[in-house]
């Protein structure tokens, strides 16, 4: 079972390959579309990406609920567990 | 047996796996068909990754239809998947969400309803131009409309620019038939992609859509569109040409 910590360090990974944002920035409280500047096109990419990286299915309804990393990371620890 | 078998197919357009373009994909390829899929530009790092969930892996190539340089070595960077081509699906439509699509159709520039037509219609005979020396007897190429007949709520000119599309296919149709090629195509009913998404307003017509439609119609399901095209890119349409086939649950044919 992965931490929130992995999951927030493994989403960081991908939004760093996607949007090419530093790792490190992306953390819990960030907003990816305020803070991290995030849009809709890489937006649907991370998504992809995610899903595959936890195996896990995002449905489209859903993403917009995701406005923070901790959002992403608490979504995915719910369909892990 | 598939319908497509040993069919070397391009389905240019595949970005999510909600898209036309990748239900067509996965449908050829079950039906025996060895497909390459394109997009281009930003849009190409999710078709990358949504490619790794069709049944067999699938090239994908990189086609912006409104550069030359793509269109010019299209031909040589597919060749190096297929030795040649028996099918094209043209699944390609752009237009500037803000001022092309939704609210007014007044007020629009000429510079986003040039983009609009040129990506949405014209590219259909740019990217059959260009992959024309790959063809052969046989062979189809199947686009995707929306009944331009008539005007529609917040489509506006992209209903102009499917306008276009349509008259192009009859002109691609009329100048390929001597060489056995068919251009066809499929006027589907509205189906939630992402693409749709981006249309402001769309949404309006999915409601009524399902309360007309003799058939009744689920925008989600991009499966009976899918199956449609793969059925003209078969050998089981082949004295159809210049068509325009509504995979829309009958909603064309009523009057209300």
């Amino acid at each position: 079972m992965a931490t929130t910590e992995e999951i927030r360090a493994s989403l960081a990974d991908i939004v760093n390959e996607v949007a090419g944002i530093p790792a490190d920035d992306v953390q819990l409280d960030k907003s990816f579309v305020d803070d991290l500047d995030v849009d809709s096109l890489s937006m649907v990419e991370v998504v992809v990406a995610a899903e595959e990286k936890f195996d896990v299915k995002i449905p489209d309804d859903e993403v917009k609920n995701l406005k923070t990393v901790g959002d992403a990371v608490a979504f995915i620890e719910r369909q892990l567990s | 047996m598939g319908i497509l078998e040993g069919k070397r197919i391009l389905v240019a357009g595949v970005t999510m796996d909600s898209s036309i373009g990748f239900a067509v994909a996965r449908t050829a390829q079950e039906q025996g068909a060895t497909v390459v899929i394109s997009n281009f530009g930003r849009a190409l790092g999710i078709t990358r990754r949504i490619a790794g969930r069709l049944p067999e892996p699938a090239p994908v190539i990189e086609l912006d239809v409104s550069d030359d340089e793509h269109l010019a070595t299209l031909g040589d960077r597919l060749r190096e998947h297929v030795d040649g081509l028996d099918g094209l699906v043209h699944s390609i439509a752009y237009g500037n969400p803000e001022t092309v699509l939704g609210g007014g159709f007044l007020g629009a520039p000429w510079a986003d309803v040039a983009q609009a037509v040129q990506v949405s219609g014209y590219s259909l005979a740019a990217v059959t131009e260009a992959v024309l020396p790959m063809l052969s007897r046989g062979s189809s190429v199947v686009g995707m409309t929306f009944d331009a007949t008539v005007a529609w709520p917040a489509y506006n000119w992209m209903g102009v620019a499917k306008a276009s599309l349509e008259s192009t296919a009859r002109y691609l149709a009329r100048d390929l038939g001597a060489q056995g090629i068919r251009v066809n195509l499929v006027a589907a009913g509205p189906l939630q992609t992402l693409a749709a998404k981006a249309i402001p307003g769309f949404e309006q017509l999915e409601g009524m859509w399902a309360e007309r439609s003799p058939l009744g119609w689920d925008h989600q399901d991009t499966g009976p569109t899918a199956r449609s095209v793969v059925g003209l890119l078969s050998d089981f349409f082949p004295a159809t040409t210049g068509e325009i086939v509504h995979v829309d649950g009958g909603y064309h044919a009523m009057g209300a």
